[in-house]
C-alpha cells in the first residue's frame, strides 16, 4: 500500500464543511422542535383523543416506524410534486424529518402518558382542572421528564439519519464531504472527516438535550 | 415512449426485493455473531477489554450508517482491496449491527440477578460455565422481543446501501422511477414492500413482549 494520508488541504474546503454543518444543525434543530411537537399532539391523541382520531394517528405511527427514512425522504420530495405540492431540498428534508421524528417520539410520549397513574387525572379534576390543564400541568410534564432520556436518544439517531438528505441534494455535511470527495478523489480523508464531525455532534447534542431537559423539568418530581 | 403497468413495476421492484433480504439476513446473522463476540467483551472482567467494546459501540452508533457504509466502499478501495458494493454494504451493515445488538443483549445479562451469578460461583462454576449454564439461558429469554424489534431498524438501514449502488429494493425504486416517471406510485410501492417485510416483526415484537411480561408478573 503506498497511499499518503493527507489532512491539511482540507482547510482549504472549510467554507463548504462549515456550512454543511451549520444546515445539519439547522435540520435537527427544526427537526427536534416541530418533531416533539408533533409527537406530543399524536400521543394526546392516541392516549386521550377522540375515538375516531386513533386509528388514524396508529396508521401513521406504524407506516413511518415501518419504512425507511430514505424512502419517506424520496416519496416526499418525488413522490408529492405529482400531487402539485413542490418542495425545495431543505422544505422536503426538513418536513420528511419532523414526520419521522414525530411518529417516533409519538410512541415514546405515549408510553410516559400511559405510565400516569390513573388517580392523577382524578386529582387534577378534583383541583377544578379543565381536562387540557390535566393533561398540560400534571400528565404532560411529568411523563416528558419520565422519557427524556428515551426521547433524547431518539433526536440522536434522527441526527445522525439526516446524513441521507444529502441524496435529495440538501446541502448538509455529509453533501459537503461527497462534493470533497469528487472534487479530490480523497474519499477516505473527506469521510473520516465528516465522521468525526457527527460523532462530535452526537456527543454535543446529547449534552444539549441534557441540559435543555434540565431547564424543563427543573423540580425533581415524585415518581 | 413503453407503457408500465402497476404489474409491471411491481414485479421488478419485488424482484429487488430479495436482495433487500438476503442482505438483512446476512447482516443480522453476522451482527448476532459479532455482536457475542462484543457482548462477551463488554461483561468481561478486563477492564480494557470493557473498554475497548465500550469505544466500538459509542463509534458505531455516534456516526451515520451511511458514513460508515462510504467508508467501506470508498475507504477501502484505498488500501488496494477492490471492494464492490454488496461486500462494503454487508461488512459496514454487520459491524453496525453488532455494535446495537451487543449493548441490547448486555442491558439482558445485567437485568439477570446478581445472586444468579452468586450462587452460580458458589457451585465452582467458571465464567464461561455461568454464562453457558446459568446467565445466558435467562438473558436469553428477556433478550427476544428487543432482539426482534432490532430486526426492522436493520431492514430499514439495508436501504442506505443503494446509496453506495447495490441494488436491492430502494435501488430499484429508483431506477423503475427514472423509466417510468411515476415516482409517486412507485415510492409509494417501495414503502408499502418495506412496511410488509417490517410490520409483521414489530407486531411480534410487541407481541412477544407483553407475553414476557405476562410471565414475569406471575413469578
Amino acid at each position: 500500500m503506498n497511499y499518503q494520508f493527507e489532512f491539511g488541504w482540507l482547510l482549504e474546503y472549510y467554507p463548504q464543511i462549515v456550512k454543511g454543518i451549520g444546515i445539519t444543525v439547522q435540520l435537527i434543530a427544526v427537526g427536534a422542535v416541530a418533531g416533539i411537537s408533533l409527537g406530543i399532539c399524536c400521543a394526546w391523541a392516541r392516549a386521550l383523543g377522540p375515538a375516531w382520531l386513533k386509528p388514524v394517528v396508529a396508521a401513521y405511527v406504524e407506516l413511518i416506524r415501518n419504512t425507511p427514512f430514505l424512502i419517506q425522504l424520496f416519496f416526499i420530495f418525488f413522490g408529492l410534486p405529482s400531487l402539485g405540492l413542490q418542495l425545495s431540498e431543505l422544505q422536503a428534508a426538513n418536513i420528511a424529518m419532523i414526520v419521522n421524528l414525530g411518529a417516533y417520539s409519538c410512541e415514546i410520549i405515549r408510553a410516559g402518558i400511559q405510565a400516569t397513574p390513573r388517580g392523577q387525572f382524578e386529582a387534577g379534576a378534583s383541583l377544578a382542572m379543565t381536562r387540557f390543564e390535566t393533561f398540560r400541568h400534571v400528565v404532560l410534564v411529568p411523563s416528558l421528564q419520565r422519557i427524556w432520556p428515551a426521547l433524547s436518544s431518539q433526536v440522536v439517531i434522527v441526527m445522525l439519519g439526516s446524513a441521507v438528505v444529502s441524496q435529495i441534494a440538501a446541502e448538509d455535511l455529509t453533501f459537503a464531504a461527497n462534493f470533497i470527495q469528487s472534487r479530490t478523489f480523497r474519499a477516505f480523508e473527506a469521510y473520516i472527516v465528516s465522521t468525526i464531525i457527527y460523532l462530535v455532534l452526537a456527543i454535543l447534542l446529547r449534552q444539549a438535550l441534557a441540559i435543555v431537559g434540565g431547564f424543563i423539568f427543573p423540580r425533581r418530581t415524585a415518581r | 415512449m413503453i407503457e408500465f403497468t402497476i404489474w409491471d413495476i411491481l414485479r421488478n421492484l419485488l424482484l429487488a426485493t430479495r436482495w433487500t433480504i438476503v442482505l438483512s439476513f446476512v447482516s443480522f446473522l453476522g451482527g448476532g455473531i459479532v455482536g457475542l463476540g462484543l457482548l462477551f467483551l463488554r461483561i468481561s472482567k478486563r477492564k480494557s477489554l470493557r473498554s475497548l467494546a465500550r469505544y466500538y459501540i459509542e463509534l458505531f452508533q455516534g456516526t451515520p450508517l451511511l458514513m460508515q457504509l462510504f467508508i467501506a466502499f470508498f475507504g477501502l478501495g484505498l488500501f488496494g482491496v477492490d471492494v464492490p458494493a454488496w461486500l462494503a454494504a454487508g461488512l459496514a451493515l454487520i459491524l453496525w449491527t453488532a455494535a446495537f445488538l451487543g449493548e441490547i443483549w448486555r442491558g439482558c445479562v445485567e437485568a439477570v440477578a446478581k445472586g444468579q451469578w452468586e450462587a452460580s460461583a458458589s457451585l465452582g462454576m467458571g465464567w464461561l460455565q455461568q454464562m453457558r449454564y446459568v446467565i445466558l439461558p435467562q438473558a436469553m429469554k428477556v433478550a427476544v422481543p428487543p432482539t426482534v424489534g432490532f430486526s426492522v431498524q436493520v431492514i430499514k438501514g439495508t436501504a442506505l446501501t443503494s446509496i453506495i449502488g447495490f441494488v436491492e429494493l430502494s435501488k430499484a425504486g429508483t431506477v423503475v422511477t427514472n423509466a417510468t416517471f411515476q415516482p409517486f406510485t412507485v415510492y409509494g410501492l417501495v414503502a408499502l414492500i418495506y412496511f410488509a417485510l417490517c410490520w409483521p416483526l414489530s407486531k411480534s415484537s410487541q407481541i412477544l413482549e407483553r407475553k414476557l411480561n405476562v410471565a414475569h408478573r406471575n413469578h
